[in-house]
């Protein structure tokens, strides 16, 4: 990823954000600090966030994104939001379920299900 | 950042490869890309390149961050050897040391918003042996290739 490169790319979707990473490692410390504050101004700029994180193409993530994900949680919680992390690849979703946070965050298979999800969820 | 003694990474009987670096994360990307090199050029498959490489991460970044407490000028020692039977690295900072049974389980619900400490739960899970020692200032960890 070129110095520069915003690290996510936004679109809205049926009434959600849609957040895609555009690197497909979320490592370094500098790169997660950036994806989190991306992500918290995306949550700030609504009163009742519904964020999707979209993991397509990510094949690689370290703890320290796994609190930048919990911090987002949070945030959006917070503002009475909703999260969904979606299309996360099974070696990824074992991290999740290792650490038990796949029963902190709804995740879903696929990008269309997540979006589904919002209008089901009251 | 030294490098010591070490034969060609993809030599199934290679001896130990060395690194001394600075608590920087930038160093340790380039310490992180050899040792990920070596691994690669030993056949494993891509789960157990995805494994180790989390660990490696893990393991030099608490280090770093949690062993150095970012400090430029503590050090971190590493020791890796791979063969396309098994992987093994020594990681050592120049910190006070911690105790393992002190860090919280991060698995606990209590914990589960806490926005860190689970590197050690990662490693543990994912490697088939580890071991902490000098006072966890050293944690060394060997994985078996899977087939």
């Amino acid at each position: 990823m070129s110095t520069g490169t915003p690290p996510i790319s936004v679109t809205d979707l049926k009434g959600a954000r849609v957040v895609n990473f555009t690197d497909s490692k979320i490592l370094d410390e500098a790169n997660i600090k950036n994806i989190g504050d991306s992500i918290a101004a995306l949550i700030d700029e609504s009163p009742q966030p519904r964020i999707l994180l979209d993991f397509t193409g990510v094949d690689h993530l370290s703890s320290a994104a796994l609190g930048m994900l919990i911090n987002a949680n949070k945030r959006v919680k917070e503002k009475n939001g909703m999260l969904r992390l979606a299309h996360i690849k099974p070696q990824i979703y074992d991290v999740f379920v290792i650490t038990k946070l796949n029963m902190l965050f709804k995740i879903l298979p696929t990008r269309d299900a997540a979006l589904d999800s919002f209008a089901n969820t009251v | 950042m030294s490098r010591k003694s070490s034969k060609s990474p993809a030599d199934s009987t290679s001896k130990p490869s060395h690194f001394v670096f600075p608590s920087d994360y930038a160093k340790m990307r380039e310490v992180q890309d050899q040792i990920m090199a070596a691994v690669h050029a030993n056949g494993y498959d891509n789960d157990d390149l995805f494994a180790i490489k989390l660990c490696v991460e893990e393991g030099l970044i608490n280090a770093i961050k949690h062993g150095n407490k970012l400090d430029a000028g503590k050090s971190v020692h590493v020791k890796f050897s791979v063969t396309p039977e098994r992987f093994e690295i020594t990681i050592r900072d120049e910190g006070a040391g911690f105790h393992r049974q002190a860090v919280p389980d991060p698995t606990d619900p209590a914990n589960w918003e806490k926005p860190s400490g689970r590197g050690l739960l990662l490693m543990e899970a994912y490697m088939n042996e580890i071991e902490y020692a000098a006072e966890g200032r050293q944690i060394r960890m060997m994985k078996l290739k899977t087939r």
